[in-house]
């Protein structure tokens, strides 16, 4: 990454309640082109939320958020235009079940993109290949494991050709055997310069990929820094109880 | 029970014929008392029906008002129209049952069978008529239409197309033009017996399907016009029984309706019983829509799918597929319901019935009339039944 690269999503005093509870308490943070970002903190310290207000699955309340060059508003085309450059992968990975895994990746370029479907199909079976899973086109998603799953999850992101990648908790869901495959995809991307904001607790993944770490706690960002000194010199106090519970 | 019970066979009596019998029906002194007195019940009034039905029963009534019963008082040198109909029918079950195959195959091939059983009563019952040789050549065209087509996915949008079509094409025919010679015009004063069953339950179930579809997504709708107005809709209309409905339509549709666009009766039952199945489709649609997790329907946000896009590709599909057993159920009603047109008048399969039984000659005959009404409803209600049974299974492929 680049240092004098533009920056891409720019958070300002982002506050979000839901109804009374006040989970985002105004987060400040900016992420330039081809960063890799890793999102880190104790369970239900708003790093979800977080991510998600950065496509409006959830909407903030207070603060701007700007990627791309646009503001996140309540205006529809902006919005569209936004989530369509922007790929989420998620814990549960949501897959269309009644969609072989070629329709759940063709569905948004076709319909979005307005791409033929032989370009959408084209460009999903390279993803396949790229995700390692080339011959599972035709299954349902049912007959795959959970890792494949997570796989097409990404692919089917990336088909849209995104600018950035959300990951939340991609890893949370899987069995132990399975956390590889997709953590190795991931890297793979992160290499190829992505920009990529990763919620996570893969600390081997964020010492691997990541170019900064941020520490999130009761819906405020605590502490950031390159994974070299969040591991090794950790500033608060939290930081260092939560990675020395999450390191043993 | 040993430890190595995993590696023995199972224990004699519990297996075949003999272990099915005394596991389920003499388990116990109570369970025996209760097969035998169930097979001294099945005995008394089965063997007795069917001695009745095979001496003493007056079928004949069936037979000498078999035109009346398909067709009621539709014109008889005009039956010709609802066997083109039926051929076209033929056709194209044939050539579903083709391209499909599975379930559509058995269907295609009860089809043909049951023309040829017709076909083979209809030999001894009237020798020579019309009525053979319009069966036999259903009887030629479905299987006909079956083997041309078999294995030709190709053909699947077609026929689509093609069913659209012949429903078009069944109304145009079997009305007619008015002062047209050779395509006469038949009102539908003058359709009658399963003919109009049929076109009251299919012209309902097609209409009252996108419409309850339309009801159970306005009932979501963020807009407050749409979403008071398909929630008074709903709840008004299952409020009221559908007898209520059909009188309304028949009394009240003319009164708003201006003079030139008089419709006619069966048209006005149609509609009451759109209106009626059209909010209980919603309900069932609705319940389907509330089973889709959030997590799909956030999934193809992200992915920059509008809000329409994610109705129909995401969740219209999974919704419907979860409620077809209700939405079948909700359509063997209708079809069953359609006898309540009998008090507006109608002559539907019910009405011809009784109008039959009120001929002179064959008072007293309700038994075989209303056995034979019976047994046609049964037949198409199963064979709806079965259809979705089958479908749940075969769509049962994608699910998680
Ligand atoms: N849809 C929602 N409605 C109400 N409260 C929510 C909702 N989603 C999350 N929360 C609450 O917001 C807080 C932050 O949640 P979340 O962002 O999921 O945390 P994390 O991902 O860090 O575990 C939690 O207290 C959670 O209970
Ligand atoms: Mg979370």
């Amino acid at each position: 990454m680049a240092t004098d690269a533009k920056e891409i999503i720019i958070c300002k005093d982002v506050h979000k309640w839901f109804d009374r509870l006040h989970v985002l308490k105004g987060i400040n943070l900016t992420v330039k082109q081809g960063e890799v970002l890793v999102i880190f903190g104790p369970s239900g310290s708003g790093k979800s939320t977080f991510i998600r207000t950065i496509n409006r699955l959830e909407e903030h309340q207070r603060g701007t958020i700007i990627v791309d060059g646009m503001e996140l508003t309540n205006d529809i085309r902006n919005i569209h235009a936004i989530r369509s450059e922007i790929g989420m992968v998620f814990q549960s990975f949501n897959l269309f079940p009644h969609l072989t895994v070629m329709q759940n990746i063709t569905l948004a370029p076709m319909w979005v993109r307005h791409w033929s479907q032989e370009k959408a199909e084209k460009i999903a079976m390279d993803l396949l290949a790229r995700v390692g899973i080339p011959e599972q086109a035709h299954k349902y998603p049912a007959q795959l494991s959970g890792g494949q799953q997570q796989r097409v999850a990404i692919a089917r992101a990336l088909a849209m050709q995104p600018k950035i990648m959300l990951f939340d908790e991609p890893t949370s869901a899987l069995d132990p055997e399975m956390i590889k495959e997709v953590l190795d995809v991931m890297l793979e991307l992160a290499k190829s310069g992505m920009t990529m904001l990763c919620v996570t607790h893969e600390m081997g993944f964020a010492r691997a990929a990541a170019d900064r770490m941020v520490f999130f706690d009761g819906g405020q960002l605590i502490e950031e820094g390159t994974p070299a000194q969040i591991f090794s010199h950790p500033q608060h106090e939290r930081t260092k109880l939560f990675l020395s519970q999450i390191l043993h | 029970m040993t430890a190595s019970a995993d590696t023995l066979g199972p224990p004699r009596t519990s297996v075949g014929v003999l272990g099915w019998l005394k596991k389920n029906l003499f388990s116990t002194w109570y369970n025996t008392l209760l097969t035998f007195v169930t097979l001294w019940f099945l005995w008394v009034v089965g063997s007795g029906l069917i001695s009745w039905s095979l001496t003493s029963a007056r079928w004949d009534v069936i037979a000498a008002n078999w035109r009346l019963f398909m067709v009621g008082p539709f014109p008889p040198d005009q039956v010709w129209r609802v066997w083109v109909v039926v051929l076209f029918v033929s056709a194209l079950f044939g050539v579903s049952g083709g391209v499909w195959g599975g379930t559509v195959r058995t269907f295609t091939m009860s089809l043909a069978g049951g023309y040829a059983t017709l076909a083979v009563i209809a030999l001894f019952v009237f020798p020579v008529s019309e009525n053979l040789v319009w069966l036999l050549a259903n009887l030629v065209i479905v299987l006909a239409a079956y083997f041309l087509a078999r294995g030709r996915k190709g053909l699947q949008l077609w026929l689509v197309g093609a069913w659209l079509l012949g429903f078009i094409l069944t109304i145009l025919l079997l009305q007619g033009f008015v002062g047209s010679t050779w395509l006469p015009e038949v009102s539908t004063t003058q359709w009658g017996g399963l003919l109009l069953t049929f076109m009251l339950a299919i012209v309902s179930i097609v209409v009252s399907f996108p419409l309850g579809v339309l009801l159970a997504l306005g009932r979501r709708s963020k807009m407050p016009a749409v979403k008071v107005f398909s929630i008074l809709y709903i709840e008004l209309v299952r409020g009221v029984p559908l007898v209520t409905i059909l009188y309304m339509t028949q009394i009240m549709l003319p009164l708003f309706l201006p003079g030139e666009l008089r419709i006619d009766n069966v048209l006005r039952a149609i509609a009451g019983m759109t209106m009626f199945t059209a909010a209980y489709m919603a309900e069932n649609v609705r319940g389907g829509l509330q089973a889709i997790p959030t997590g799909q329907i956030e999934a193809a946000q992200a992915l920059g799918l509008n809000n329409a896009l994610v109705t129909l590709f995401i969740v219209l599909p999974q919704a419907l597929r979860m409620v077809i057993p209700a939405i079948v159920g909700l359509f063997i009603a209708l079809f069953k319901d359609t006898t309540l047109a009998t008090i507006v008048a109608l002559l539907e399969l019910l009405g011809v019935a009784r109008s039959v039984l009120a001929q002179p000659e064959y008072l007293g005959l309700q038994t075989e009339v209303y056995i034979f009404v019976a047994a046609v409803f049964f037949l198409f209600s199963y064979a709806m039944s079965f259809a979705s049974y089958r479908l749940e299974e075969a769509l049962g492929v994608g699910k998680r």
